[in-house]
């Protein structure tokens, strides 16, 4: 019989009985769903009274394009935006910027001053609908201008629910929308968290990825155990300013994958939340049950879908919905099928939605809470996944914390390490590929003609230099000089940097203004290349 | 044979950089690897620097076009164009052939088995 592996490395058993199941202590490690240690979810009830949140990735070209995609989706029962934004406004680059050059609007939507923000939430509430930006370098300053917005609509500070990403760590290991350097990068991100649990106490300001470093490489219990060394990073930090722990930590949210193997991915999700819970509760002494709860999106990720007949990653996300749904996501959000060739048509974008919600309310996947609780198998597997986890944080706990880990470059190179092994086992066959590296057919796939290609227009960015134009020019050039002057100097002392940042942003002042006055105290960060 | 392996552009993905480096590595190709986010003209200088034989671009933000021209130039601006450009990352099947005509000498689309890739490079350096 074939040997069959966990992409966390475990062996598999061709079958599980009770026997497998005798360290399980059901009253300490599966528990009831809603109570610690949340195994089996964080709600009592899970989806019989609130079903999980559907928010697609979105964001091209203009502010006004992108609002018009949103409303799109909004009119076909999606209930939550998720932001994508242009490089240049991820790196805290104006669209005028000579770096910025090709990129302004391509991947997102391009993001100079709070004219901009204000355009891409024109007619949506923001006082109803919940919106996850896509930012982490430029976190704050863009946070700044959403809340900026939101006020300008007339929104009550605690009516407004945001989540900006914020998550600075795993920009370096993965991702790579870095800008200052680590221990700078990390206070902005604390400033975030203790502005918004002060002022904003619906906001999430902070969604910790393990995703992107899965997507980078690695495997689903480092994708799990870095996720849990990020978070406690950030509560370490913002807890040193004196902020006990309860007052931030519920709104502390999480973003992972789930397109591996169904069985593991739930098992991953059930010792992740049973780790986070003893984590926050026996390390950090939080006392307040929400902020025991590992709430988190889960996502697709493209790295599962195949480049060769395309279509087929409709079904390859059909399935990545079922586990998510399975392993008690809050919030969903899909790959779309074309992903690997451009950027996501509206039908593609449409077809992802529509999978979430069949697998919503035609599979029955969401009937009942933890479905595969109880099973030999899950459980088994859930305990094999939470030993290599807790094994997993310990080497990185071996290279000096996961802060230092990623200032050596260490982190980066063990990801980088299993990219490539995973990679070997794909040309392989280790990991099978169907249409790609096993059923391969005579005939190439045709590409081209089955995908609608984004057609990206060059006359986007010369729109979005005009219109910044306009702004420096109307603008009070005085108030937007005394603001960054403010924020250069605060930037020098250690007080929180969201009110001069606020100010700024009202100012209209430009991104890229607000990103070079900060740049001028912290510098930029040198990454340590190691491949 | 010497590569450099380089990221123009804002684009910070830089997982297939990574495991092509890792696999020419391996064949026995002597790798450079230049980090993120670098502009072209570094990527010019670099090349000349380190006195490579080829330059593999990767770039998955959709900014080839532009980034892979301005490589191309600057090497033939420092009288370097005998340093060969390769291309690849999320280059959609229309753009191949843009690509070429630039004088890109290989593009190297998603959905290329890294064997391949491999084997271009040491195929290019048994004919040197």
């Amino acid at each position: 019989m074939k040997e069959l592996r966990a992409h966390a490395g475990f062996p598999i058993k061709p079958l599980y009985g009770p026997e497998d199941t005798t360290d399980v202590d059901c009253e300490r490690d599966v528990g009831r769903p809603g109570e610690f240690p949340f195994t089996r979810g964080i709600h009592p009830t899970m989806y019989r009274e609130r079903l999980w949140t559907m928010r697609q990735y979105v964001g091209f070209g203009t502010p006004s394009e992108t609002n018009s995609r949103f409303k799109y989706l909004m009119a076909h029962g999606q209930d939550a935006l998720n932001v994508a934004f242009d490089l240049p406004t991820q790196l805290g680059l104006d669209s005028d910027d000579p770096r910025a050059e090709g990129e302004v609007g391509r991947v997102g939507m391009a993001i100079d001053t709070l004219a901009d923000m204000e355009d891409a939430f024109a007619g949506i509430p923001l006082d109803r609908v919940s919106v996850s930006l896509t930012i982490n370098g430029m976190a704050a300053p863009i946070t700044a201008m959403y809340y900026v917005v939101a006020e300008k609509q007339g929104a009550a500070a605690d009516r407004v629910v945001t989540t900006p990403q914020n998550d600075i760590l795993k920009e370096f290991v993965a991702r790579g929308t870095w800008v200052y350097p680590v221990e700078p990068s990390l206070r902005l991100v604390a400033d975030l968290i203790e502005f918004s649990a002060k002022r904003y106490p619906r906001s999430n300001p902070v969604s910790v990825c393990g995703y992107h470093i899965r997507e980078a490489g690695c495997t689903t219990a480092q994708e799990m155990a870095y996720g849990l060394l990020i978070a406690a990073a950030y509560v370490e930090r913002v807890r040193a300013r004196g902020i006990p722990v309860d007052d931030f930590a519920p709104r502390i949210s999480f973003n992972f994958t789930a397109w591996g193997k169904i069985f593991e991915e739930v098992a991953k999700f059930r010792a992740g939340r049973r780790l986070y819970a003893r984590m926050l509760r026996e390390r950090f002494g939080a006392t307040n049950p929400r902020s025991w709860m590992l709430r988190t999106l889960i996502g697709g990720g493209g790295s599962a879908f195949v480049f060769q007949e395309p279509e087929n990653n409709i079904v390859r996300g059909a399935y990545i919905a079922l586990a998510a749904a399975l392993a008690g996501a809050q919030t969903m959000a899909l790959p779309t099928y074309d992903e690997a060739y451009t950027i996501p048509s509206a039908k593609a974008q449409l077809i992802a939605l529509r999978t979430m919600q069949i697998c919503a309310e035609e599979s029955g996947a969401a009937d009942t809470v933890d479905p595969l609780g109880g099973s030999y198998y899950v459980e088994a597997l859930t305990n094999a996944m939470e030993k290599q986890i807790l094994e997993e944080m310990a080497r990185v706990e071996g290279m000096g914390g996961i802060v230092e880990a990623v200032k050596s470059g260490a982190l980066q190179a063990e990801v980088a390490r299993q990219a490539y092994r995973f990679e070997q086992k794909l040309v392989s066959g280790e990991i099978p590929k169907v249409g790609a590296n096993c059923y391969v057919g005579d005939t190439p796939a045709a590409a081209d003609r089955e995908v609608e290609l984004y057609a990206f227009d060059p006359k986007v960015a010369a729109a979005q230099l005009a219109r910044l134009e306009r702004i420096r020019r109307d603008r009070d050039g005085g108030a937007v000089t005394r603001a960054l002057a403010r924020l250069r100097d605060a930037a020098r002392t250690t007080s929180n940097l969201m009110d001069p940042i606020v100010e700024a942003v009202k100012a209209y002042a430009t991104l890229g203004e607000i990103a070079r006055a900060m740049k001028d105290v912290f510098g930029e960060y040198k990454e340590p290349v190691t491949f | 044979m010497r590569v450099l392996i380089a990221k123009p552009g804002l684009d910070g993905h830089d997982r297939g950089a990574k495991v092509v480096a890792q696999a020419l590595r391996d064949a026995g190709v002597e790798v450079v690897y230049s980090g993120l986010k670098r502009t072209p003209d570094e990527i010019v200088h670099e090349a000349i620097q380190e006195d490579v034989d080829v330059v593999g671009l990767s770039v998955l933000s959709g900014a080839h076009l532009l980034l892979s021209r301005r490589v191309l130039e600057g090497l033939r601006a420092y009288g370097a164009d005998e340093i060969e450009v390769v291309v690849g990352g999320i280059i959609p099947p229309r753009d191949v052939e843009e690509l070429q005509k630039l004088g890109v000498a290989r593009v190297f689309p998603m959905g290329t088995p890294l064997p391949d890739i491999v084997a271009a490079f040491t195929k290019e350096a048994s004919q040197r």
